[in-house]
């Protein structure tokens, strides 16, 4: 479409962004996470992630993130086949509902689940009133995940629901036709069809939940603290920039390991194409 | 007569207010070709997925093999399906495809191995197991979705105008291979088209449909040479449509003349569509036959020409291995034979000819 030249020309504004706002960044989270006090190289801080408190949060983190992604995924599947069953109707109305959650601020959603979640919160109250049992919710693992998936289901419907309606109709109608019953239709056909949409999703949930310090600092508590909380107190707090850069880039190889995991399961690189 | 393996039964189908099939009866016999032929709209796609089991009737009866199989649904019935896009699994290659039914109906690995080649050498495509579907051309695509049906040995095989994606001549020699596959397998098809000529080149038996009811049902020389209604008459191949009357069993005016015919069995001074084939009509000199005209206009088709001539104020059709020229004066000359006469349409959609 456009010659070479164009092209530079039309992708300069974004390489200068990138530098200054991203990779130059990105350089200094490193040197610092590299470095002393003194300005000396060091892994002392990186070193760190093996002391008790820090390899908790990790492991924490990993495993909320892991149990937020997959409650997303089992979700968000029936979901997307009911809708795009219906999509034929109200597309529209459908996206915007999807869309929708993403409009409101995440912090005050997460607020919200604040209150219902806790002791004296929209439940307990509610079973007080039936003079029922209540329940200790707020500040659990539970809580937290609960958080995630409700901030982060709509980032694993979009991709699903779009790799799902590229799938043309008389395909499911063959595998029925040649004998394949709905869960084998599902496993056989559906699931490797929709499998690059669901690793974008997976891809999409799992680093915000891995990173996120509001859904634990306002559902946890404080008490359970993720890495994310960490490298925040590390900040806010501590002002120890060179361990809170550490923790960074540890957690920045946990990414990249995600992504290098999730592209290695991925069978086909165009997303459900037919031709 | 042979076997009945599939009948309906009385089959009606509407979508919202749109009236698709109405007082379909219809039987279909063991390993015949019988093609559902109409223009779009007509219901035979529909009709073929309600045998497919992908559509309910509002009302009828599916029978298979004397069981009512109406509420089965695809996955149950021994029938498959050939669909007009092809519809390969995109993420398998072509011997996944291919054995991805008898897999499911649980076969051994050494079974389905030997009816995945036992069916791609049926579609000459031996050799093919590894290929990639999507890198495939669409006649390979075709042949390969044949394959995938016919491997799982169904007593039907349903084919939803398989050929309208290929080019003319992958199409006329996929029209071959479709007939050998026929006979070979003893498989009954249920072919839907609206191209005439496929249909009449390849069936036992043809199902003319328009506006969701059977018009006829007959072998391909039956329909063309003995069209019930004018409907028939014009869908399939040219014709020339006249309006007359039948004056007495084998005399029929038409244009004020009387004139022989060979049908018989209506009533006297009875209203008649009379259908004439071009290719029936015979120029000869001015006043040799039986109407005189002029020569308005000819196209030349190769094979033979065809001539418009205007004759009593209608214009004929004539299919003529000889040219003319424009405004030549001539005469045109029927056989009494090949004067076809129709009932009228009681109205013009809800003529439903009976199944014979």
């Amino acid at each position: 479409m456009f010659n070479k030249f164009t092209r530079n020309i039309l992708l300069t504004p974004f390489l200068i962004w990138a530098g200054l706002f991203i990779f130059v960044p990105l350089i200094f989270i490193v040197w610092y996470g590299v470095t002393d006090y003194d300005g000396n190289f060091s892994l002392g801080n990186i070193g760190l992630i093996f002391e008790r408190g820090y390899l908790d949060a990790l492991k924490l983190s990993v495993e909320l993130a892991l149990i937020s992604t997959v409650a997303c995924l089992l979700l968000a599947y029936p979901l997307c086949l009911i809708l795009t069953e219906r999509q034929r109707d109200n597309t529209t109305i459908i996206s915007l509902l999807f869309i929708l959650p993403l409009w409101m601020n995440s912090l005050l959603s997460t607020m919200a689940w604040q209150t219902i979640l806790e002791h004296n919160g929209i439940i307990n109250q509610f079973m007080k009133l039936l003079d029922l049992p209540t329940f200790h919710m707020i500040n659990t693992e539970g809580a937290i995940v609960l958080g995630m998936v409700y901030n982060f289901l709509p980032y694993m419907v979009l991709p699903l629901f779009i790799s799902l309606s590229k799938i043309d109709r008389s395909i499911l109608e063959a595998a029925q036709d040649l004998g394949a019953n709905s869960w084998q239709k599902f496993f056989r056909v559906i699931l490797p069809l929709t499998l690059p949409g669901a690793i974008s999703g997976i891809t999409m949930v799992f680093i915000p939940a891995l990173t996120t310090f509001v859904i634990s600092a306002l559902l946890g508590g404080g008490k359970l603290l993720l890495i994310g909380n960490i490298i925040e107190q590390e900040f806010t707090f501590q002002y120890d920039w060179h361990v809170g850069c550490a923790l960074s880039v540890i957690l920045m190889i946990f990414i990249i390991l995600n992504m290098l995991l999730t592209t290695a399961f991925d069978p086909m690189k165009e997303a459900g194409d037919e031709h | 007569m042979k076997r009945e393996l599939i009948h309906l039964e009385n089959i009606a189908k509407s979508f919202g207010n749109l009236l698709v099939l109405d007082e379909i009866d219809l039987s279909i016999y063991e390993s015949e070709f019988i093609t559902l032929l109409g223009p779009s709209g007509c219901g035979k796609t529909t009709m073929l997925r309600i045998i497919g089991g992908f559509e309910m009737p509002d009302t009828g009866r599916v029978i298979f093999d004397g069981k009512d199989i109406t509420n089965l649904p695809p996955n149950r019935r021994p029938i498959n399906t050939v669909f007009q896009k092809y519809s390969l699994f995109s993420h398998m290659n072509v011997e996944e495809n291919i054995s991805f039914g008898p897999k499911i109906a649980g076969k051994s690995a050494d079974y389905i191995r030997d009816k995945v080649k036992y069916a791609l050498k049926l579609v000459n495509l031996e050799g093919y197991e590894k290929h990639d579907v999507t890198r495939l051309s669409g006649g390979q695509q075709q042949r390969i979705a044949i394959a995938r049906a016919v491997v799982n040995e169904p007593k039907v095989l349903l084919l939803d105008e398989p050929l309208s994606a290929l080019d003319l001549k992958l199409r006329r020699n996929m029209r071959r291979e479709l007939v050998r596959i026929n006979k070979e397998t003893g498989i009954t098809f249920i072919f839907v088209t609206h191209d005439q000529e496929e249909a009449l080149s390849m069936s036992d038996r043809v199902v003319v449909m328009n506006q969701g009811y059977i018009q006829q049902v007959g072998t391909p020389e039956n329909v063309y040479n003995e069209p019930e209604n004018a409907f028939v008459a014009d869908f399939i191949g040219d014709s020339n449509i006249i309006d007359g009357v039948m004056v007495r069993d084998k005399v029929v005016r038409i244009f004020g003349r009387e004139y022989p015919c060979v049908d018989s069995g209506f009533p006297e001074e009875c209203p008649v569509d009379v259908q004439i084939r071009p290719e029936d009509i015979k120029l000869a000199a001015p006043l040799e036959g039986a109407f005189n005209g002029v020569v308005t206009r000819v196209v030349f088709w190769g094979m033979s020409y065809d001539i418009n001539v205007e004759a009593d104020g209608f214009e004929w059709l004539v299919q003529s291995t000889t040219g003319r020229t424009v405004g030549e004066k001539v005469s045109l000359h029927v056989a009494p034979e090949n004067i076809q006469i129709m009932s009228k349409p009681q109205s013009e959609d809800e003529e439903v000819a009976k199944d014979n």
